[in-house]
């Protein structure tokens, strides 16, 4: 078959794998909107709230190994993403206490933020394949994955439409969050320039620390919609996390609908290319997509600013 | 020490308050007598109790700012409990973590939190025991260290000890000195280069490694992997070969990131190593892919009357490394006080005012990290020609060993990071056969980021970053080439 | 006393800014701090807003320490800054940029708004364009507007005339004025000592971090040395700049005569 017989086909799926890299990435672009950091055990946080998701949904499956259906099945997948944004905010939080907090008190040099969040990271990823072993754990069906409607003649899956769903609430709610509320206010100020943030009455250290746990919030989440199509591992993280940086690069760091539009775009691109040349070589094509936007427009399509877009 | 990672309530300053020296400060929690409050500014130098230290007085154990550090050091504690407890599997995801905790061991964690928690209480009564008792060793190595040429003595007594130490270890420890500590202090020499002297973070390191090994094994062997070149090489002429290309690689790599942020190039060199990591263990007719390279020839030299094959025995490699991390030691510290080496410190302290007095910033920052791609692809070559190899050495997590060995043992000090992979590696020497081999990661993990709340300085910190780092804490300069400081921190 | 500094010391590291700085402002006056570049007038600003914490001495409001409020409490306190370069929050709206000053209490931000757009009506033809793409007045004014949004009882204003056209400068120290009129105290930080003095009732003169000179605006810009320093005068005889202590300070008119610091 073509490429144009599939093209549909691919778009749904980037679509849907896009949207993933969209929340994820979210928490590496607010984090930089207010930190001007690059969080790099943001993708740990990610792979903690996909366990927890995974493994509290997985506790209230029923023993005999059916699939079930109907409310059991929301009620599921609702628990699945509680729970994991939950287990994401918490990791985000300590994170934020543990490994970057005690350097801000000390207005500690860029790079020693880095190096902690790397050595936060080794240690998460390394804690969790002791605690929960280093194979790949699937998460049983929650509900009967069929064809819900064709476009084109391309599938879309129940699976997909959720997670392509709860992926845009997501998106649209913490854009709202941001734009509309005065938490957003306090971050999109804190962004702009903390100091005359600080005149103004804004908390920066809590917004700090909100902002974490926001993005903790969405990683996990996402994370848990991750497990729902691929399945969790301890060292699962890495290669979505990359992505998700490319995503926000893409869309320009720091702003909210950038990262959204970055994650799509690079599903899509990743979706396609992979069709185009080769399966295995779909994580390559991000690290080059991200090589091209440094090159060609660093500050990435929608520009820089958490406050412009959002 | 006195900074907790649960934070202690501190001055009560806001966030974006610039850290200044409080002495006597009306701002500190009262009954901590300023000891968690000024902690901020004196970075690692600890409690910081000025002379007139009002008297110590039991109550002082249950301030606030006390009780918080307690809560945090028991929560570190149940932490260390679960790392050190048994492993677990997906299938009773909180068994493991459970089985730790509710356990006899648990006890002694806990009690390990208090007892720390005490001495920190204490803290400041027992540095100034501690520096009576160190005192009359200090003084005489402070003193010949002070002396001119004392460097040089305490660098010859090293070398010598590095000489002896290995005629008295076991086999195993033998091996485990060459291609543990040995090639990962020359890397860490390399790694240094970039992030001790340029201020750059770049951790795809061990790509360079790779290509060194890689290259290795294309020219010198026939069989090793399917892929080779049509000439055999003696591994000797693969030196320079390897040294060129990995820095040819750097090059390529940096060229167009170094324009930009520098935590970009952070991320692009940890995919560029993640790719060659990939490509490595996919590309089975090139590379011989997951299975790795057999057979690449040992070092040989037949040249001037000199015959002699290096073999199985990891003595000869270890005094050969010796020689050459000795001499890389020598030629980094006469390229740290050249004018390229102060290009760097200029660089890493004020990237602007250095521009603007005439340091081609981006040439320099170019240029350290080609050098130090050129040691790592220089380390390849010894790796590879050493031992049979396979991606697994390439990995993601070996490149952060590296960076943890280097701000371990201090960025930019050359004796710091060799001491760095000393102890690290010997730590991961003693934990092998206690710990499964990827568990102790999780250590590493730890310690990295111990380091850098407590002493991002490293263990044998240079005295220029040592002065860096402190300055920068009050809102002086910087100390990387990585662009404006985070929020709340200077600006 | 609205707000009280009594021998405040700041270091930034090794350095010290600030040695022993003492001042006073009252409710409902207008206070000018001049000085030379680096000699501590914007430092002090910063430490009074708690940017900055002294090393030593205290700053009170209302007689109260600010040491136990953080920086960010600070405008619920009543203090408003309104610092140096202006930093309007770039891609906020002026709408945006105003809300901003009522974030720590929202309650009267609306009918603020519209009071604050009338003093301003350059801000009200903008009200939806970027802060970062006004000109320098329209950001000035949109900075004081902004610190106005919080109902301050003080407002600083760090070098507000910086960089403006004449014309402008006029305007904005016009708006002072207004805004004093209204009850709200003003520290101003000023090179143009002619026309804060103008607006100003009582002005300091901070040198390297020390108070030099204290008094009336009238005997301020009566007294020699502020006349040679700051206001670029020529004097005939007199000395050599403001001499740090006693000597010749007695030479201004009896009433409100400029004092030293050190005796006053």
């Amino acid at each position: 078959m073509g490429f144009l017989d599939q093209f549909w086909q691919l778009t749904i799926d980037g679509l849907m794998v896009g949207s993933l890299y969209a929340v994820i990435a979210l928490g590496y672009t607010l984090v930089y909107g207010v930190l001007q950091l690059i969080n790099f055990a943001h993708s740990e946080v990610f792979m903690l709230g996909s366990f927890g998701g995974l493994f509290a949904a997985r506790a209230l499956l029923p023993d005999d190994g059916s699939v079930p259906g109907g409310l059991a099945s929301v009620g599921l997948v609702a628990v699945g993403l509680g729970v994991g944004a939950i287990c994401g905010g918490l990791a985000a939080f300590t994170l934020e206490r543990v490994a970057y907090r005690p350097l801000r008190r000390r207005s500690a040099p860029r790079l020693a933020y880095l190096i902690s969040a790397i050595g936060a990271s080794l240690f998460a990823v390394n804690l969790a394949g002791k605690e929960f072993g280093r194979q790949n754990v699937d998460l049983p069906d929650l509900f009967h994955n069929g064809t819900v409607f064709t476009v084109f003649g391309a599938d879309v899956s129940t699976q997909s439409l959720v997670i392509f769903a709860v992926a845009v609430a997501m998106l649209i709610g913490l854009d709202r969050l941001v734009a509309g509320t005065r938490l957003g206010q306090g971050i999109r100020a804190v962004a702009q320039d903390a100091d005359t943030a600080v005149l103004m009455g804004v908390n920066v250290e809590r917004i700090i620390i909100v902002t974490f746990v926001v993005g903790g919030l969405l990683a996990g989440a996402g994370g848990f919609l991750y497990a729902m199509t691929f399945n969790a591992s301890y060292s699962m993280g890495f290669v979505p996390g990359v992505k998700a940086f490319t995503a926000a690069v893409l869309g320009g760091i720091g702003n909210v609908r950038g990262a959204m539009l970055g994650g799509l775009l690079l599903g899509l691109v990743e979706s396609y290319g992979g069709y185009l040349f080769q399966a295995s070589y779909k994580d390559v094509i991000a690290f080059l997509v991200l090589v091209a936007i440094l090159m060609i427009r660093p500050s990435g399509l929608l520009g820089e600013r958490l406050g412009r877009a959002a | 020490m006195s900074t907790p990672p649960a934070g202690p309530p501190g001055t009560g300053g806001g966030a974006a308050t610039v850290p200044l020296r409080i002495a006597g400060s009306p701002a500190g929690p009262a009954g901590s007598s300023g000891s968690a409050g000024s902690s901020g500014s004196a970075g690692s130098s600890g409690p910081a109790g000025g002379p007139a230290r009002p008297a110590w007085h039991p109550s002082v154990l249950f301030a606030p700012a006390r009780l918080r550090q307690l809560g945090a050091l028991l929560l570190v504690g149940v932490l260390a409990a679960i790392v050190t407890g048994p492993t677990g599997n997906s299938d009773k995801p909180l068994q493991a973590a459970k089985d730790s905790i509710v356990d006899v061991r648990i006890v002694l964690y806990l009690g390990l939190a208090v007892a720390l928690w005490v001495l920190l209480v204490l803290g400041a009564q027992l540095r100034g025991a501690l520096e009576r008792v160190s005192a009359p060793v200090r003084a005489p190595v402070g003193a010949a260290y002070g002396r001119r040429g004392g460097p040089i003595v305490l660098n010859l007594v090293l070398l010598a000890i590095a000489i002896v130490a290995p005629m008295v270890v076991s086999t195993a420890a033998q091996q485990s000195m060459v291609n543990d500590i040995g090639i990962y202090a020359l890397l860490a020499l390399g790694l240094n280069v970039v992030v001790g002297y340029a201020g750059l973070l770049d951790l795809g390191y061990i790509a360079f490694f790779a290509i060194g090994a890689y290259a290795t094994a294309y020219f010198t062997s026939q069989t090793a992997m399917p892929w080779h070149a049509p000439f055999v090489l003696n591994p000797f002429f693969v030196f320079p070969i390897a040294l060129i290309l990995a820095a040819l690689a750097g090059v390529i790599l940096g060229a167009p990131t170094l324009r930009l942020r520098g935590d970009y190039l952070a991320i692009v060199t940890l995919g560029f190593g993640e790719i060659i990591h990939l490509v490595a263990n996919n590309a089975d007719n090139i590379t011989n892919g997951a299975r790795g390279a057999f057979g690449v020839p040992h070092l040989s030299i037949d040249l001037l009357g000199i015959d002699y094959k290096w073999g199985i025995d990891p003595l000869p490699y270890y005094y050969l490394l010796l020689v050459i991390i000795v001499v890389v030691m020598i030629a980094f510290g006469r390229l740290e006080r050249s004018r390229i080496g102060r290009s760097w410190a200029a660089i890493r302290e004020d990237e602007i005012a250095a521009e603007a007095t005439g340091v081609a910033t981006l040439r320099m920052k170019l240029l350290a990290f080609a050098i130090g791609a050129s040691v790592s692809g220089f380390a390849g070559v010894l790796f590879a020609s050493k031992q049979f190899f396979n991606p697994q050495s390439f990995s993601l997590q070996a490149s952060f060993f590296v960076v943890a060995v280097v701000i371990f043992g201090g960025m930019g000090s050359r004796l710091g990071v060799v001491v760095g992979a000393v102890v690290l590696q010997g730590l991961a020497f003693y934990l092998r056969d206690k710990v499964p081999p990827a568990d102790r990661y999780i250590y590493f993990g730890a310690i990295i980021v111990i380091m850098m709340i407590f002493r991002p300085q490293g263990l044998v910190p240079s005295r220029r970053r040592r002065r860096e780092i402190q300055l920068v804490e009050e809102g002086i300069g910087a100390a990387d080439s990585l662009g404006v400081a985070p929020t709340g921190g200077q600006r | 006393m609205l707000l009280t500094l009594s021998d405040v010391e700041v270091a930034y590291g090794a350095v010290t800014a600030l040695r022993g700085v003492s001042l006073e402002v009252g409710e409902g006056e207008i206070v000018t701090l001049l000085g030379a570049n680096g000699a501590g007038k914007t430092t002090t600003l910063r430490t009074i807003s708690g940017l900055l914490r002294p090393r030593s001495g205290e700053v009170r409001l209302d007689g109260r320490p600010l040491s136990s409020i953080p920086a960010h409490g600070l405008v619920g306190a009543g203090v408003s800054h309104v610092p140096e370069g202006r930093r309007v929050f770039p891609s906020m709206s002026v709408r945006e940029n105003l809300l901003m000053g009522a974030y720590h209490d929202r309650r009267h931000a609306r009918a603020d708004l519209d009071r604050v757009v009338a003093l301003f009506p350059r801000l009200a033809e903008r009200i939806g364009q970027p802060g970062g793409t006004l000109s320098g007045g329209e950001q000035q004014m949109l900075a004081i507007g902004r610190a106005l949004m919080s109902r301050p009882r003080l407002i600083l204003l760090d070098e507000p005339s910086m960089g403006l056209a004449p014309m402008i400068v006029q305007t904005i120290f016009e708006v002072i004025a207004e805004i004093n009129q209204a009850g709200v105290a003003v520290l101003l930080v000023e090179q143009n000592a002619a026309s804060a003095l103008r607006i100003a009732g009582r002005g300091y003169v901070l040198e390297t971090g020390r108070v030099v000179l204290a008094g009336t605006a009238a005997g301020l810009l009566a007294d020699d040395r502020v006349r040679q320093a700051y206001l670029g005068e020529d004097v005939a005889d007199g000395a050599d700049g403001p001499a740090p202590a006693g000597g010749g300070a007695a030479a201004g008119p009896a009433h409100g005569a400029a004092v030293p610091a050190d005796s006053a």
